[in-house]
């Protein structure tokens, strides 16, 4: 489970001062569902997923991670959590096989569980055809495969995808999207940062709107649906988000 | 802290360095190669190129001397010159290498030298131009067994002995056993190469490591492994500092085995390199591990320098244009070290990279100052301490992690 807490992170900008990237934030993520973050560009959805995965530190508030708070045991927070995104890369001289044993390795297991896992894992996901070859020699699609091995090796009960589909083709996103469900069905606590709508129409049992990072509504998509009385997610985003973008243009 | 976790991250790295060409070729072959590269092909070509200069028969001009056959005469019989008449234009033929050098002979040289009156013979040369060099030195020793000659038999004449002349010798002699002298003369080299190629060891994989991962963007994925920063620091500060002890290592091996070999090529001609290479093989193991002992401490100020510096640039090329002028300030000190006169006093044994330089220069002449050691030991281990608590400190602000 992930409760966020008024998180909230502010950066210093030389030029345009303070900034509040993420702005008292709260939600609560349960077991078993996916928690869609739909946002624009600079809305705060990165922010707050890394803040979920303890890569930053909030600057007010917290939040509780599988019982560890982000702020107080951050290491236990990261042993529980599955972190994707676009941005997190592979190391491109290690094989598929390397880098995934590295991060089992790095997660504490010892090796004969490391060997059954990722022997598990490569067989699931289809990878054997690429276990042993270099990350830089990849086509999208397998290394997305790796990073998803990556995230699955020491099995952690909470996934955060950071706009995981960002940039790939059709089939790779298809790949990545089919695997979101899954760790839902597996029961995993799902939460996924994204500013495609489709996606989150298609996946997400709870829907948080973010702007300017302020959680502006949050409610599954029906909920959505009749509060604003439109039947397109794109159309109730749209609804939400223009007059705090209005006021912030004016501003 | 959990060793582990710092071992996992070093072999990982480690894997990842020795398959990536740049570090092996900074980190190994570079050192390797540098000095059979300079010294045994430099060296060989260079010897090669004096030999053939002097085996040359250098053309050179005689002026004058129509008055002075018998001087004249001994010049023409001289091995391997050849004089030529006088010809207008004789100095731009020198500047030009037409001729090598002229010679000329005073008008009334030879009965002025019968009447006991002086003098002056000149030789003209291109200073500075090998062959042109040769040339008039064959010349001058004629000219001087002549003058020595002529002494002799104006003192024969007169019925004194030699010892007129010189009534007594002055000789110097060494009391310093070679290893002192050796080391005297190229310790300082010694310090200088270790401190120098430590950094450089260091430099690729520091940046490798840091700006590197952050514009390959694998920086977010390690971050969002369970690893603690100061374990991902220290498994990353070990390699570099690996790379920096290995770096110097084989490139004091490969000098030593480059000025062996050389010196064995050379027929123990080559006097300063023959030093240099019976220095190299005295060394012994004692001297070897003090030195190494005392580079460690610097290995590791470099080693966490350069990675707190890089850490800071978003890319590798941002990560070069920081460390690059780094290099300077490391050659200066270490530069100074070399220079005649510059010794260890208790103020300069607290300045980084200097006081381990000079230590080195004494340590490999085969002098040990233990007070002098363990001030610049526990000194450099002091900054060395420093370095890597900021570097650690540096690896856990985000502002400098996810500087954009």
């Amino acid at each position: 489970m992930i409760e966020a807490r008024a998180l909230s992170k502010r950066f210093q900008d030389k030029k345009r001062g303070e900034i509040r990237a993420v702005d008292n934030v709260s939600f609560t993520c349960q077991p078993g569902k996916i928690y869609g973050l739909l946002g624009a560009n600079g809305a705060g959805k990165t922010t707050t997923l890394r803040m979920l995965a303890t890569i930053l530190e909030p600057t007010d508030g917290t939040a509780i991670v599988c019982g560890y708070d982000v702020v107080d045991a951050p290491e236990k927070v990261r042993a529980n959590v599955g972190f994707l995104s676009t941005a997190t890369a592979l190391y491109r001289r290690l094989t598929a096989q390397e880098f995934v044993e590295y991060f089992g390795r790095l997660n504490g297991l010892d090796e004969a569980t490391l060997k059954k896992r990722v022997d598990d894992i490569f067989n699931r996901l289809d990878m054997n055809g690429f276990r042993d070859r270099r990350c830089d020699k990849l086509s999208t699609g397998m290394m997305q495969k790796t990073s998803i091995a990556r995230t699955l090796v020491h099995d952690p009960p909470v996934m955060i995808f950071d706009e995981p589909t960002n940039g790939l083709d059709i089939m790779t996103a298809r790949t990545i999207t089919a695997f979101i469900r899954e760790c839902r069905d597996n029961g995993k606590t799902v939460i996924f940062s994204t500013h495609i709508m489709s996606e989150v129409e298609k996946l997400c049992d709870t829907i948080g709107i973010i702007q300017s990072g302020k959680l502006l509504v949050e409610g599954s998509l029906a909920q959505l649906r009749d509060k604003y009385a439109e039947h397109e997610l794109e159309e109730i985003f749209v609804k939400v988000v223009t007059p705090h973008y209005v006021a912030e243009e004016n501003n | 802290m959990s060793l582990r976790n710092v071992g996992i991250v070093y072999r990982k790295e480690l894997t990842e360095a020795l398959r990536d060409r740049r570090t092996v070729v900074s980190t190994i072959l570079v050192p390797l190669l540098l000095f059979p590269v300079l010294s045994v092909g430099f060296g060989a070509l260079a010897i090669a190129l004096v030999g053939k200069a002097k085996e040359e028969v250098p053309k050179v001009m005689l002026r004058g001397g129509e008055d002075s056959p018998a001087v004249v005469e001994g010049l023409r019989k001289l091995d391997k010159i050849e004089i030529v008449p006088e010809s207008s234009g004789w100095k731009d033929q020198i500047i030009n290498k037409e001729i090598r050098a002229a010679v000329e002979i005073p008008v009334g040289f030879q009965s002025d030298v019968a009447q006991e009156k002086s003098d002056t013979v000149k030789i003209f040369k291109y200073e500075g131009e090998m062959k042109s060099e040769f040339a008039t030195e064959k010349v001058e020793k004629y000219m001087k067994d002549y003058r020595d000659k002529v002494v002799k038999e104006r003192l024969a004449a007169k019925n004194l002995p030699d010892t007129v002349l010189q009534p007594f010798e002055v000789k110097q002699e060494n009391v310093a056993p070679p290893e002192k002298v050796s080391g005297a003369a190229f310790g300082g080299i010694i310090g200088y190469m270790v401190i120098l190629l430590c950094m450089t060891g260091a430099m690729y994989p520091a940046m490798d490591l840091t700006a590197g991962e952050k514009e390959r963007g694998t920086m977010e994925t390690i971050l969002s492994s369970p690893i603690s920063r100061m374990h991902l620091v220290l498994g990353k500060f070990f390699l570099i500092l690996t790379a920096a002890l290995g770096t110097a290592a084989l490139s004091v091996l490969s000098m030593g085995v480059s000025f062996s070999v050389l010196g064995h090529y050379t027929g123990k001609t080559a006097g300063g390199r023959d030093a240099a290479a019976g220095l190299l093989l005295r060394l012994g193991p004692k001297t070897v591990i003090s030195v190494f002992l005392m580079a460690l401490p610097v290995a590791v100020l470099f080693s966490a320098t350069l990675m707190t510096i890089a850490l800071f640039a978003k890319t590798y090329k941002e990560a070069q244009s920081y460390l690059t002028p780094m290099t300077f300030i490391v050659i200066i000190p270490a530069v100074a070290a070399m220079l005649p006169g510059v010794e260890l006093t208790p103020k300069l044994s607290l300045i980084p990279i200097l006081n381990v330089s000079l230590l080195c220069k004494e340590l490999v002449a085969g002098t040990y100052h233990w007070n002098y050691i363990a001030i610049i030991f526990a000194s450099t281990c002091v900054y060395a301490a420093a370095a890597l608590f900021i570097a650690i400190k540096m690896f856990q602000r985000e502002s400098v992690l996810f500087r954009s």
